[in-house]
């Protein structure tokens, strides 16, 4: 087996292996902690009965390793059980709001990952001028203010006082692609303005570490122009460091939404999952927590995977 | 075209330098240096760290690296003032007029493009030759750099090739568009001394086939003099001596001059073995945690009393191994090691405080073998404290006592490492050793990071201190020259095993074995004509094969 | 204390503000923190400086005594994280070998999880007091401050000076508290402002999101929360802790800036 295709299987092993290890953690959350389920659940108040009633209806009789499997065998044919709250099936609540959390996030990372780019590059060819000093103060104040006062700050100057956008997200199946990127407008800006500075310092750190390689020393003084110097030499090592932001900033983004959905009451898991913390209805956070932890490792394998397939060493080996 | 190819006149070089907590600051580095240079003709330009030899080479291109400026002065290259013309014009210059081989050329290679495509490429920019003539013409460069497999080897990556062929790869590189002048900034100073005289032998043959000029910078004067037609000293920036090489290395006029061509120049008589070692190496066989290769393979070494033994190989012969062994950091898998007529446990832990105090060590780099957050005084003092239980009034005596003995004295005893030269630091450590009184210290590459004044400095220091303190040393290096300076007995090692050991005569005598002959062969000798000769016995001795 | 630059001077001094602030509530707040003083979201004035929040309570006493909890909560837990994590780290970078192995991994599979979520999963279950929170906060973050000291020291720890003690025969305490730790000292106290940050910002998050600090205590997330809804009549009262988490967020940033760029000086560490 070539080395390449081995590391591959490697890095997609071990995330396998990482999301089964999570969903013991999350699982495990469940029953180590003080207190049981179905006393937290219904509150101190609560009588003998209801609190039988309630550990025979959660399963709680049963011995933890068993609830445990049930629980995972369900999970990986789509069966996630059903909220203890109101009833209904998780799979089928999540199915729609996962689609709104993913069309969210989605457009937040087409508007967000280009202007990133674009603005690291800037801040790259202004290096120590007034437009990279501008951008790594903007850095410094976007990482010291929480995404849901970004959301608020935007709501009240451009929703409320310029009434350009709407104040809350609405979106339902029977709008059209504009009308729902209207809707949306302000979750995505915010979520852009979370992710941009982050995404846009590490571009710039990924750059500025490749255009002082002596390669590009060499390339200087073979009398290439900056954008051959720029097209031929530094893109190509360029591209998997900022991939790799890219994907970990993704996997930031994920967890952004879930505040900013709370914010713009937007429809989606991010949403769902609060509410139901607040409720303490504990299948229903695993369930949201299993797939937020998915998509998280999910994106840091990706970034990893780019990172083994754009290395030379590994592709042409000795 | 003018007689003259490159004509430098005044040349001033400045920078912008960071200090911590300060404002950025302006600095002048090159301090106004003027030389000529006719076509097909080469030019050594010679100095320590500091020098600004490099900064010179990268002006002749109209380039400063970094934050580097040519402030003043001017840079005539085929009888145009490259300072004063404009981008378009240094850009058509750089890479056609004049090329550049870097000192690393594992770094100076893209690692993302193969060999060829980044050989030709300048010469296809610049307009010399198509695509294919260019492709061609480095198909010959290869060969006659004496690359293995030329017709193919461009169609690697950089990283499928060894350092010393990426190196001839990169002087092809320079070579390919047909310049008239080519700088060399110390091309062969990260290669080993056998892999050194290849590459140099490549050069200096393609210099002459294809009478292309050169500006060939280096701090081996040895090296350079294999080379030049003319050599330029530098110090600081400014300009000790210009000549032709057979002036600069036979009769050399400023002090500076002379001391670089007398350098290791130190005498040191041949000391008999004594009846008991202090240190006796039995078989030793090692391998790193986690390998399967074994880096040393059954050693046998002694060292004697108050005796100078030198552990000579090239990077991967096993020397450094050699003293983790010793002291305990690597337990061998066989062998024992004895020292002053005890029996030395393998690994560290197992060791007395006696063990420890009696056996110490000076390392390569000095800054990082001293806690930077500690004074000279209390690096000094804790050998002190720690194997005597000296305090108060007892251990400062006896520190500055040990900081006379090293030539610094009593004022350095609340400075910082980061307020040192790199030979105060290196001094520092041998103070720091001598104070556990010990019997032998392991020096491993001691001198091989400092310029070759300071070097020799450190070398007189070790050994007055050997005589003083009566304490042996096991000598790691790589340099043969240090070899011969300091040691009573040699230990040659290759490929993990001692190829050739005894006392220094007998093993830098005749008959060799091979490796030991091909290694002393390739170690530059400070004399005219000294490559040529290596050059003719060797294709003497391949043709007699 | 001379060549302080200007920015860590104001970064000094808002971090000194807010803290006194912080300690000194019940004598600077001109009400109770409960205390119904007023109508409904006032605007401000000579009476009411920050006017009053959504059932009429005086905003600028809510901010001092809710800036009061949320300091001490992101105090708390960032020296539960530090004390933890560092000690860890250390550990497992002078132990090296299996217990290395061990804390590692653990220590990656937990980082595997966003913080947000993980918090969320925990709290789902467990009760939300504030020392809960605390613990959680702290034991969550204490990763990050585990791979950052266990990075340090290990960096560190293959430095000749510390073999050449090694080599002497030291005990590991002196290598740990002699050679590694003043070395290691300015990028730890450097991480610990920005983990303090982190914490203020994510005790507002789950105060916002209603999972942190409870009704009636007052802090700075939880102001937010109580007043969103006035954001959509224009009335700004949920602004101003966003002004306060910045600004306190900001300043100690600059002081942290400051401390790591002092690391790059190494002259002993008497700058």
């Amino acid at each position: 087996m070539s080395p390449i295709v081995k590391l591959l299987a490697q890095r997609i092993a071990l995330s396998l292996l990482l999301l089964l290890l999570i969903s013991m953690v999350i699982f495990a959350g469940t029953i180590i902690l003080p207190g049981d389920v179905a006393q937290s659940i219904l509150g101190q108040s609560a009588t003998p009965e209801a609190l039988a009633n309630l550990r025979k209806e959660l399963g709680l009789n049963e011995p933890a390793l068993q609830r445990y499997f049930s629980w995972l065998f369900g999970a990986l044919q789509g069966d996630l059980g059903t909220a203890l709250t109101s009833g209904q099936d998780i799979t089928t609540a999540i199915a729609g709001r996962f689609g709104n959390t993913l069309f969210l996030a989605f457009w937040a990372a087409v508007v967000a990952v280009p202007l990133a780019i674009f603005l690291g590059l800037l801040a790259v060819r202004f290096k120590d001028r007034w437009p990279d000093k501008l951008i790594s103060a903007v850095t410094l104040a976007s990482i010291s203010i929480p995404e849901f006062l970004i959301g608020y700050v935007l709501m009240f100057v451009i929703a409320v006082k310029l009434r350009w956008f709407p104040s809350v997200a609405m979106v339902n199946d029977s709008m059209s692609l504009l009308e729902k990127l209207n809707a949306i407008a302000l979750p995505i800006a915010v979520l852009t303005l979370v992710v941009l500075a982050h995404m846009m310092r590490m571009t710039r750190a990924a750059i500025l570490n490749v255009m002082q390689s002596a390669y590009i020393e060499t390339a200087e003084l073979k009398g290439l122009n900056a954008f051959q110097v720029i097209y031929r030499h530094a893109f190509p090592n360029a591209i998997a460091p900022i991939v790799n932001v890219v994907m970990l900033n993704l996997a930031y983004l994920v967890v952004g939404v879930v505040v900013i959905e709370v914010v713009f009451v937007y429809p989606g898991m991010g949403q769902y999952l609060v509410d139901h913390v607040s409720k303490r209805d504990v299948p229903v956070v695993q369930a949201c927590g299993l797939i937020f932890a998915a998509v998280y490792i999910g994106l840091n394998m990706i970034a990893d995977i780019v990172a083994i397939l754009s290395n030379p060493r590994l592709r042409h080996p000795k | 075209m003018s007689d003259t190819l490159l004509k430098v006149r005044d040349l001033k070089i400045g920078a912008t330098i960071y200090p911590p907590g300060e404002k950025p600051k302006d600095i002048e580095i090159v301090h106004g240096v003027s030389f000529d240079l006719a076509p097909g003709k080469v030019l050594g330009l010679i100095g320590e760290s500091g020098a600004g030899k490099s900064t010179i080479g990268l002006a002749s291109m109209a380039y400063g690296r970094g934050g580097v400026k040519i402030t003043g002065g001017e840079v005539w290259v085929n009888g145009r003032d490259i300072l004063k013309t404009g981008h378009r014009d240094v850009r058509a210059l750089r890479g056609g007029e004049v090329t550049y081989v870097s000192q690393s050329a594992a770094a100076s290679f893209n690692p993302a493009k193969k060999i060829m495509d980044q050989v030709v490429e300048a010469a296809v920019e610049q307009k010399k030759f198509s695509r294919k003539d260019a492709e061609a013409r480095a198909r010959t460069l290869f060969a006659k750099l004496g690359l293995p497999d030329p017709d193919n080897i461009g169609d690697r990556f950089p990283h499928q090739v060894s350092g010393g062929q990426l190196q001839r790869c990169m002087t092809a590189l320079a070579l390919c568009p047909e310049p008239d002048l080519v700088v060399f900034d110390e091309p062969t100073t990260a290669l080993d001394v056998t892999t050194q005289i290849d590459v140099l032998m490549a050069i200096k043959e393609a210099i002459r086939d294809t009478g292309v000029a050169a500006l060939y910078i280096t701090h081996d004067l040895a090296v350079v003099a294999q080379v030049s037609d003319d050599i330029m000293v530098l110090k600081m920036g400014n300009t000790v001596e210009y000549g032709n090489v057979d002036q600069i290395i036979n009769n050399p006029q400023e002090e500076y001059t002379k001391a670089l061509v007398s350098v290791r120049s130190i005498e040191h008589e041949e000391k008999a073995p004594t009846p008991d070692p202090v240190l006796s190496v039995r078989n030793i066989t090692a391998r790193y945690k986690g390998t399967n290769f074994d880096v040393l393979k059954n050693v046998n070494v002694d060292l004697y009393p108050g005796q100078t033994l030198a552990v000579v190989g090239e990077s991967g012969s096993g020397k450094s191994t050699l003293a983790r062994v010793i002291t305990g950091l690597l337990p061998p898998r066989e062998g024992e090691i004895e020292f002053a007529g005890r029996k030395l446990s393998p690994d560290l832990a197992g060791r007395s405080r006696e063990d420890l105090r009696e056996l110490q060590m000076i390392y390569q780099m000095a800054d990082v073998a001293m806690n930077p957050r500690q004074t000279v005084g209390t690096i000094i003092g804790r050998p002190l404290e720690f194997y005597f239980g000296m305090r108060g009034a007892e251990k400062k005596k006896r520190i500055i006592e040990l900081l006379d003995e090293i030539e610094l004295g009593e004022k350095f005893i609340d400075r910082y490492p980061a307020e040192l030269s790199g030979g105060q630091k290196q001094r520092v450590c041998i103070a720091r050793s001598l104070a556990a009184k010990p019997k032998m210290i392991i020096c491993d590459e001691v001198t091989s990071a400092l310029d070759p004044l300071v070097a020799d400095g450190i070398l007189k220091l070790l050994l007055d201190l050997q005589k003083i303190e009566d304490v042996a040393y096991l000598f790691i290096t790589h340099d043969l020259a240090t070899v011969r300076a300091i040691s009573d007995n040699i230990a040659v090692m290759y490929q993990g095993q001692v190829q050739r050991y005894g006392g220094k005569s007998k093993v830098l005598s005749p008959p060799f074995d091979d490796y030991t002959d091909l290694l002393l062969s390739s170690v530059p000798e400070m004399r005219l004509g000294w490559l040529e000769e290596v050059i003719a016995n060797r294709k003497m001795e391949s043709a007699g094969n | 204390m001379k060549n302080i630059p200007i920015s860590a001077v104001i970064g000094l001094f808002f971090t000194a503000l807010y803290f006194l602030a912080a300690i000194f509530a019940p004598l600077l707040a001109p009400y109770g923190v409960g205390e119904v003083v007023g109508d409904v979201w006032e605007p401000s004035s000579s009476e009411y400086l920050l006017g009053t929040d959504n059932i009429g309570r005086d905003l600028l006493s809510r901010m001092i005594y809710g800036g009061r909890t949320t300091i001490f909560i992101a105090t708390a837990a960032t020296a539960l994280s530090f004390i933890l994590g560092s000690v860890l780290g250390f550990f497992a970078a002078v132990a090296g070998g299996w217990v290395d192995q061990a804390l590692s991994r653990f220590v990656d599979l937990v980082m595997s999880i966003p913080t947000l979520i993980f918090a969320l999963v925990v709290l789902s279950v467990a009760p939300v007091t504030i020392p809960m929170l605390i613990i959680v906060m702290g034991l969550l973050d204490a990763t990050r401050v585990y791979r950052l000291a266990r990075a340090v020291a290990v960096d560190i720890e293959v430095m000749d000076y510390v073999e050449a003690a090694r080599l002497r025969g030291e005990k590991v305490g002196w290598i740990i508290f002699r050679e590694i730790l003043p070395n290691a000292l300015s990028p730890l106290i450097a991480e610990m402002g920005l983990r303090f940050i982190f914490m203020v910002l994510f005790v507002s998050t789950l105060s916002f999101l209603g999972l942190g600090v409870q009704p009636p205590e007052a802090d700075w997330g939880g102001i937010v929360k109580e007043n969103k809804e006035g954001i959509v009549y224009g009335i700004p009262a949920a602004l101003i802790p966003a002004f306060a988490i910045a600004t306190l967020a900001i300043s100690v940033n600059l002081v942290a800036d400051w401390v790591l760029n002092r690391t790059t000086s190494l002259k002993g560490g008497r700058g």
